[in-house]
């Protein structure tokens, strides 16, 4: 039952092979039983999930309901969702039970979704590997001395693993990509302004976007299709109607025009990933595309443009965490800035105060222009890379990361190392293009995603191309041997 | 760019991070080596480059001016860490 | 040694819309603590700005009528610093591209003169929330309801050279906000809060001195004080051998003096950035247009008619514009009675007194404008008299009755029968016959005692043109 994909396990539940209910159950089970291991949730709500799985199951009897009615899913820790604590993987937020539910929740519920839990992340999504959560770090259930990826590793793991049907993610410079391709998966990150980011905690909030990990593409196209349109309280969100990505799925690739960055191809890549790449390609040819190798000569300054970016913006996002209105509190202030420096000092972990001083830094008098306006400059140069590429060809593809899952601990105490991983990853959030990883291989035994890049809005085109992968690939089917 | 302690205590006081004297070493050598990476932006010349803000080439939507949102003190304040008649509580704030 | 004394000031007005600058919650004053703050406001995880047309419409509005540029494209940026009252930890403003650029406004001087105050920029920012000081065994509390109320801060050139000068530009741009309906301009509930930048020099020197700025002043009679105070404390600064130090100071109104600021530790850095939450504003000529389509004449364009249509001296055309309200009152009254003048002297006079004495602004007159013209009108018909209609005028106010109504119950139509009147002044000069012969006899005083005889006897109520006339005819004989 939990091999099945969603489009699969709608048509069982229509047919009445089994309930949502029994659905529910069983992935509460193997939550409880498996995810010790992989400690992929912050909070599960078991409670919660089986009524709305009544729920669902009435609708479903009546002859009701749409594609995603009684699907089990999850949500990253990073969208409100009120009853449900939202942490955003911080102690700071660890008391948090949000008052309200984020526009992404509710249209997933108003869909039929219902939520079993909040997976895991990096703290307030800074992070590649999912270490740096107060709640423990997530592991690879292909490998669980190694990390799922990050920002969303809680997300794309229990995906991996089968501990629901799909969850949703944020990616801010490859959060949902780079996690899918450590764990195997498929992930989809919209066009800046496709999904609304109202209740999803902010972090950068010119690169933040909402999307989903799922395990075909067809999949992500159904929870993709619920999330995304114009939202009011979003001031950044497009009014722009959404197409039907499925009925888009089955467009036929003959004729498409693939372009590789030759700056990607480089040293610094791993072996075994190259050869994943190169094969994808070499496939892709086979099915009737063409392969060019373009240009995004300033894509080497995509490591420093996003960190001032996101570090910058995030100094200032999180400077509404002092303790005074929600979240944690420091005992015994003695002072105004007391409560301040402490609360705050205790509530963040490592990592994140790392971004909020380099980002209040970058911001601070006398370096703005060095710094943050620098990097807007940077963002334009990188975005009219893009531009001049997308001319040439109909869609981008590379590797999502220089290697497969690494260990855990490998790269935590070494930042710099561990945002120069993010390198294929982050000139398209500073463009603001939708992106997607699919699987498409292995390496030493661990899953490789392909990175697939679209022009602004042709998320129906990303779709089609990883589902027509998918028809003639296994690679998206296979589960980790996670069975302790 | 290298940044030492009081750079760092500046910074803190200013982001309102409480900085623990032996943690002051280690932020300012991680700080000095992610601006050091961020200082590879200087390798190129944007003189004449417009900085991209946002994105998307879009301007800001105006809301009509109608009140929508009820008075939910008490949601909120559930939340809250302390609350006296309906007040944030915080340490005397002196002016 | 002369001095020349600088000032700038900085207004934040709170603008009149219905809902806060950024969210949807309600922007009524003098609510129950933290009713009026929505999630929005609270700056709770994940919440989004989202801005309010009428806030840009009153902006637009208000760079028109001092006649500024109204920039096509403007930017909102944050402002980040931590305080209990600023929930997100940074004010959503705007600080390179300004929605309104340079204005001008014009001010009258005590000796007639006008002068022009430039204005720099005005912009659009949110409101923070407020302090309560009240002893909550040693803490604050923090009331965020007015978190989000929209704000117009209003920056001037430092073109003005003395407190007076101040006061009079302050005092425009009220009448301005409050004329044009972008603000209620109510500086005891703080919806119009000035600043002053105050700054001395020699006489003749170019460069400008070190400014201080003076904050927490409630009233334009403190405006006034508080500058003079400061001029006067610079003054001795700098004479004693001493330089002025750059901070905040605040204005203390029982002491009569200024007060540095505790100082930080350090100045605030904004570090201030455009808001990536946000995107640009973009005012084309069709919003000005609509925006400004529903703009009331101006003070100074109806001072002037009200001058060259009305005949009005510059006196009584002042006071008559002070407010909108005023010169819609006055307008009716003039237009109703037919008698621009009559109208004036009464407006600015009885009238005026009253609300004075009351406390009370035009809008709350007991009096109506179709009230005080009825009551005019019985004095051009000779209904009453002059004298005795400002009898009446009183009963109407204590609420008796229209005109009408007042001289029917106490019987106080004037007496124009001359007949009667001569009977009235027959029957007094021959109950007082040595008075009589004292008047023949060349003593003129004595004529007003005979008025007096008979306005007494006919109650107040004959009418004083006949009685004058008739006497001196029945005194000749």
């Amino acid at each position: 039952m939990h091999h099945k994909t969603i489009a699969e396990l709608a048509a069982c539940l229509r047919r009445g092979e089994f309930t949502s209910t029994d659905l529910t159950r069983r992935y509460l089970a193997r939550i409880e039983c498996l995810d010790p291991h992989l400690n992929s949730y912050i909070s599960v709500d078991p409670e919660g999930a089986l009524a709305a799985a009544g729920r669902a199951d009435v609708r479903l009897g009546r002859g009701e309901g749409g594609p995603l009615t009684g699907i089990p899913i999850a949500h990253k820790d990073i969208f409100c969702t009120q009853g449900i604590k939202t942490s955003c993987g911080s102690r700071m937020l660890d008391s948090f039970i949000a008052p309200y539910n984020a526009t992404v929740v509710e249209r997933l519920e108003q869909a039929g979704a219902l939520v079993l839990g909040k997976t895991n992340m990096d703290e307030f999504a800074m992070g590649s590997s999912n270490e740096t959560s107060f709640y423990g770090p997530v592991r690879n259930p292909w490998d669980v001395r190694r990390v799922p990826g990050g920002s969303s590793g809680g997300s794309a793991a229990a995906v991996a693993a089968r501990l629901c049907a799909a969850a949703t993610g944020t990616d801010t410079g490859g959060s949902i990509r780079q996690p899918a391709s450590f764990c195997g998966v498929t992930g989809i990150k919209p066009t800046y302004g496709r999904v609304s980011r109202y209740g999803m905690i902010a972090y950068g909030s010119s690169l933040d976007q909402g999307g989903v990990i799922a395990r075909t593409a067809e999949d992500c196209a159904l929870i993709l299709q619920a999330m995304a349109g114009f939202d009011p309280r979003d001031s950044t969100s497009v009014e722009r109607p959404v197409p039907d990505y499925s009925a888009g799925l089955d467009t036929d690739i003959v004729g498409l025009c693939i372009g590789v960055p030759e700056e990607w191809l480089g040293t610094g890549l791993d072996p075994g990933v190259s050869a994943v790449v190169t094969a994808a390609l070499t496939r892709f040819e086979a099915m009737g595309a063409r392969v060019e190798q373009i240009r995004l000569p300033h894509s080497p300054l995509c490591v420093a443009g996003y960190y001032v970016i996101a570090m910058s913006e995030a100094s200032s996002n999180l400077a509404r965490y002092d303790g005074v209105r929600f979240g944690h509190r420091c005992r015994d202030p003695a002072d105004l800035t007391d409560l301040y420096r402490r609360s705050r000092a205790e509530g963040f972990g490592t990592e994140v105060k790392r971004r909020i001083m380099i980002g209040t830094y970058a911001l601070s008098a006398g370096y703005y222009d060095a710094y943050y306006l620098k990097a807007q400059k940077i963002r334009r140069l990188i975005a009219d890379d893009f531009r001049r590429a997308f001319e040439q060809v109909d869609v981008i593809m590379g590797p999502v990361a220089p290697t497969p899952a690494f260990p855990l601990g490998a790269k935590i105490d070494d930042p710099v190392r561990m945002y120069l991983g993010d390198i294929y990853t982050l000139s398209l959030n500073l463009a603001g293009l939708p992106g997607m990883s699919i699987p498409a291989g292995f390496s030493a035994d661990l899953p490789v995603g392909l990175q697939l890049i679209g022009d602004y809005w042709d998320e129906t085109r990303l779709l089609a191309i990883a589902h027509q992968w998918q028809q003639t690939t296994d690679w998206h089917r296979t589960a980790p041997d996670f069975e302790p | 760019m290298l940044l030492d302690r009081t750079d760092v205590e500046k910074i803190a006081q200013l982001a309102r991070l409480a900085v623990s004297d032996p943690e002051k070493e280690g932020y300012a050598v991680d700080l000095s080596k992610i601006l050091d990476l961020v200082e590879q932006m200087n390798g190129v010349n944007t003189d004449r480059v417009t900085p991209l803000a946002h994105p998307l080439d879009m301007v800001q939507r105006l809301r009509p001016d109608e009140p929508t949102e009820p008075d939910q003190r008490d949601l909120f304040q559930r939340i809250a860490p302390a609350i006296k008649e309906g007040l944030y509580l915080v340490p005397k704030v002196i002016e | 040694m002369q001095w020349e004394t600088v000032i700038g000031l900085e207004i934040h007005t709170q603008l009149a819309t219905k809902s806060k600058i950024f969210s949807g919650a309600p922007t009524d004053f003098g609510a129950v603590p933290n009713t009026r703050a929505c999630a929005v406001d609270l700056g709770l995880p994940g919440v989004l700005p989202v801005l309010n047309e009428e806030a840009v419409t009153l902006a637009v509005r208000f760079g028109k009528a001092i006649e500024a540029e109204i920039a096509e494209r403007s930017i909102f940026a944050r402002k980040n610093y931590f305080y209990p009252d600023l929930p997100k930890g940074y004010q959503i403003s705007q600080y390179e591209l300004p929605v309104v650029g340079k204005g001008r406004v014009r001010i009258l001087l005590d000796d007639g003169a006008i002068k022009e105050i430039g204005v720099t920029r005005a912009h659009l920012e949110e409101d923070a929330g407020k302090s309560l000081h009240e002893d909550f065994h040693g803490l604050t509390g923090i009331d965020l309801n007015r978190a989000g109320t929209p704000l117009l801060e209003i920056v001037s050139e430092p073109d003005m050279r003395s407190p007076e000068e101040a006061v009079a530009y302050a005092r425009k741009i009220h009448r301005i906000v409050r004329w044009i309906g972008v603000s209620d301009g109510n500086m005891q509930e703080g919806s119009f809060r000035v600043d002053a930048n105050v700054s001395v020099r020699p006489q003749g020197e170019a460069k400008l001195g070190t400014r201080t700025e003076i904050k927490n002043i409630n009233s334009f009679r403190f405006l006034e004080r508080a500058i003079r105070f400061e001029v006067e404390r610079q003054i001795d600064v700098i004479e004693g051998g001493g330089q002025v130090v750059q901070e905040t100071r605040l204005y203390d109104a029982d002491q009569g003096e200024t007060r540095s600021m505790r100082t930080k530790e350090e100045a605030n850095d904004y570090r201030y950035f455009p808001d990536p939450d946000l995107l640009p504003l973009v005012i084309d000529a069709d919003f000005i247009e609509r925006a400004t389509q529903v703009m009331p004449e101006l003070p100074d364009a109806r001072r002037r008619r009200f001058r060259d249509q009305y005949g009005l001296s510059d006196y009584d055309a002042d006071l008559l514009t002070l407010s909108r309200e005023l010169g819609d009152y006055y307008e009716r009254v003039a237009q109703d009675t037919g008698d621009p003048k009559l109208a004036a002297n009464w407006v600015n006079g009885e009238l005026a007194a009253a609300l004075n004495k009351a406390g009370l602004e035009i809008g709350a007159s007991p009096v109506s404008a179709p009230m005080l013209a009825g009551l005019i009108k019985r004095i051009q018909d000779r209904t009453i008299s002059g004298k005795l209609a400002k009898q009446v005028f009183e009963a109407i106010w204590n609420g008796e009755g229209d005109a009408d109504a007042v001289i029917a119950a106490r019987g106080l139509k004037q007496i124009t029968d001359a007949g009667a009147i001569e009977a009235v002044i027959e029957d007094i000069l021959a109950t007082n016959p040595a008075q009589v012969e004292q008047y023949r006899g060349g003593k003129e005083k004595v004529f007003g005692f005979f008025v007096g005889q008979v306005m007494q006897a006919t109650k107040g109520k004959a009418n004083p043109q006949q009685v004058n006339a008739l006497l001196k005819e029945k005194l000749r004989a």
